[in-house]
């Protein structure tokens, strides 16, 4: 992994020649990772790459102000990381973007469309639950410990929602599902329960089931947190794999080398507030502010 | 390594003395390795199960032997027709307040668990007032109710498979005991499901509303199915307290197996020990009927939970005798 980690990429999606040639260095590693991961595949699932928006958002526990009017903005197809202390708002970041935690102040959009609001003439109103959870079958979600559902086995893990959003048939959804986890490696494991798996499986699985609804976006709360150090490769070969198939992605990360890697942009946040935010080659390299700095010198 | 045998000793290099066994040379003391290791002796254990055989045996003698018992009338007893119709409506009671309590319990736990002050309220009142009241209180409140009204139905929220009111009069005393069993064990019920619902990791919760699931999708697909692995054995801890609770519906007059065993005892003042027995020995039959089911279901809902399932009684049977047979070709072999 460290190897990889030291491994710096420039990165210029609109440079497709390049961007070939680096999927080809990338299926090379995928395959001394041992998992068999194809990006163009992926790109083949159908899914749209959405925007994101995020615009002035503040949320409150308590007193405790926890997002201080965060302002983001992804395009299509981008690759954001998140970076910054713990306790600094990157999980509750996350977490308002796909509404599962309301925010007081500001609001989300999904290429343009408000997230559990609407426009109520100069104000937001809040949505009704049904609609919330039609909205959040767009945005896929990968936990930092996987939250499989252990009484399903992994193939009806990812076959489950689908169906039960209404989106494909049970054998649309079952196929569907035997071709993503083929995708991340775990062909062989479909009819295995979650517990039987290592957690690099079973993040994998988590990636695959968020996939399955074809998300706009797909957000990661430190996707590699809970895993013993060899696993971690295996699952950010799979994301970086997603990131080459140009899925917008916004992941919180403590993996500086991965961001430096894959990331369009790096955004450091601290006490509930964007510190900095720019290129990889900008925030990790040069960092302007204090705070940034002095937070990648304890983790580099 | 793919050599044969025979291209070995050809190849004329003497093998190593301990790879080959030669019967003539005496034989050297075995690596530690290859020693066999003799499991610890435990005297104490010995001893004190010939105590308890011995104890058992001796119950066992007494209960077949002591004429107290009178184990020709308890035979004589045992599948009496008016005994088996006695069981038959403890188990339709049984049956019927078991599901209805459960399905109250559900609808009182979510109720209970939901963002609503209202529903909240209401569904801590109810099972306030109906786990402080005795249930034989609750059994005849509703008898005597009934006598004054006898269109009690149309309020009462339970299916309306009971409700042929006034055609028998066993109908109805089938109705009060069912209705007034039911209300109790939700009462229970709702408390066993709400812990169970509680014992599901938020995780789940928010994996399956990050996913989109619709709501009801989210409760009967990922967190009942999970709850149900701690709602069964404490919920069969209550079934079994209801299938004894039933005899008490011998006081609204229905003659349930613990009534009709009362009833041929006061005809038959000499036969009452075995009658007890025979109503002993059926609320044993049906307890470890429950608790066979109990295991199934048990073992149902750890799918996934365990990396390995328990083995069933067949398949540890089975692996014992594959463990003996094993131990004695280990035993020859050395
Ligand atoms: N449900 C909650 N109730 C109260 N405080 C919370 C809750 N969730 C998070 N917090 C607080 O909000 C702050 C930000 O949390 P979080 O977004 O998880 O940070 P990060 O993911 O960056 O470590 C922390 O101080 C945390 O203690
Ligand atoms: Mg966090």
């Amino acid at each position: 992994m460290s190897g990889e980690a030291r491994r710096t990429t420039v990165k210029t999606r609109t440079d497709p020649q390049e961007q070939e040639q680096e999927q080809e260095q990338e299926q090379e590693q995928v395959t001394g990772t041992g998992t068999a991961p194809a990006a163009e595949v992926i790109g083949a699932l159908g899914i749209q790459p959405a925007a994101v928006e995020v615009h002035d958002v503040h949320k409150w526990y308590g007193a405790h102000h926890v997002l201080d009017g965060v302002e983001l903005t992804v395009r299509p197809g981008e690759v954001t990381v998140v970076l910054g202390p713990s306790g600094s708002g990157k999980s509750t970041l996350l977490r308002v973007i796909n509404h599962l935690e309301k925010p007081e102040i500001g609001h989300v959009s999904l290429n343009g469309e408000l997230i559990g609001v609407r426009r109520h003439g100069e104000r937001l109103k809040e949505l009704g639950e049904r609609v919330i959870l039609g909205q959040r079958s767009r945005i896929g979600f990968v936990f930092q410990n996987f939250n499989l559902f252990p009484h399903l086995t992994v193939l009806d893990n990812v076959a489950a929602a689908p169906v039960a959003t209404g989106k494909l048939s049970r054998p649309e959804a079952r196929q569907l599902a035997r071709d993503l986890l083929a995708r991340v490696g775990l062909a062989d494991k479909s009819s295995a329960y979650p517990r039987q798996l290592s957690g690099g499986q079973q993040q994998r699985v988590a990636i695959a089931r968020a996939l399955a609804l074809r998300p706009g976006v797909i957000l990661f709360d430190e996707p590699t947190s809970a895993l013993d150090p060899e696993l971690v490769g295996e699952v950010l070969a799979v994301i970086k794999d997603l990131a080459r198939s140009g899925t917008t992605l916004v992941i919180v990360t403590h993996e500086i080398g991965f961001a430096r890697e894959i990331a369009d942009r790096v955004v450091f946040m601290d006490g509930g507030r964007i510190v900095e935010q720019g290129p990889p080659a900008q925030v990790l390299d040069h960092p302007q502010q204090e705070r940034t700095r002095d937070f990648l010198s304890k983790v580099l | 390594m793919s050599q044969s045998p025979g291209a070995a000793v050809s190849s004329g290099s003497a093998p190593p003395a301990e790879a080959i066994p030669r019967p003539d040379v005496p034989a050297a003391p075995k690596p530690l390795a290859a020693q066999r290791v003799l499991p610890l002796r435990r005297p104490g254990r010995w001893i004190i199960t010939a105590v308890v055989l011995v104890l058992v045996a001796q119950i066992a003698h007494g209960l077949v032997t002591n004429p107290f018992y009178q184990w020709d009338r308890f035979q004589y007893w045992f599948l009496r027709p008016t005994i088996l119709d006695g069981l038959l409506i403890t188990l339709e009671v049984a049956f019927y307040s078991a599901v209805l309590g459960l399905l109250g319990g559900i609808l009182l736990a979510l109720a209970r668990l939901s963002p609503s002050p209202v529903l909240r309220a209401v569904s801590w009142v109810y099972t306030w007032l109906f786990r402080s009241v005795p249930l034989i209180v609750v059994l005849l409140f509703l008898y005597n109710f009934s006598a004054l009204y006898r269109t009690l139905s149309v309020g009462v929220p339970f299916g309306p498979a009971f409700f042929t009111f006034d055609e028998s009069r066993i109908a109805t005393d089938m109705a009060i005991a069912v209705i007034g069993l039911s209300l109790n064990e939700a009462a229970y019920a709702s408390e066993v499901v709400r812990g169970g619902i509680l014992s599901v990791d938020q995780g789940q919760h928010e994996a399956a509303s990050a996913l989109g699931l619709p709501k009801r999708y989210q409760f009967a697909k990922i967190v009942f199915p999970q709850a149900l692995r701690s709602i069964t054995p404490n919920y069969v801890n209550q079934l079994i307290g209801l299938i004894k609770g039933t005899s008490l519906v011998f006081y609204v007059s229905l003659l349930d197996l613990f009534g009709s065993v009362q009833s041929m005892g006061s005809t038959y003042p000499g036969d009452i020990v075995p009658l007890l027995l025979v109503a002993t020995a059926w609320y044993l039959i049906l307890t470890s009927v429950v608790s066979v089911i109990q295991f199934y279901v048990e073992r149902y809902y750890s799918r996934g939970a365990l990396r390995t399932l328990p083995p069933t009684p067949l398949q540890k049977v089975r692996n014992g005798l594959r463990e003996v047979r094993a131990r004695v070709r280990r035993e020859t072999a050395i």
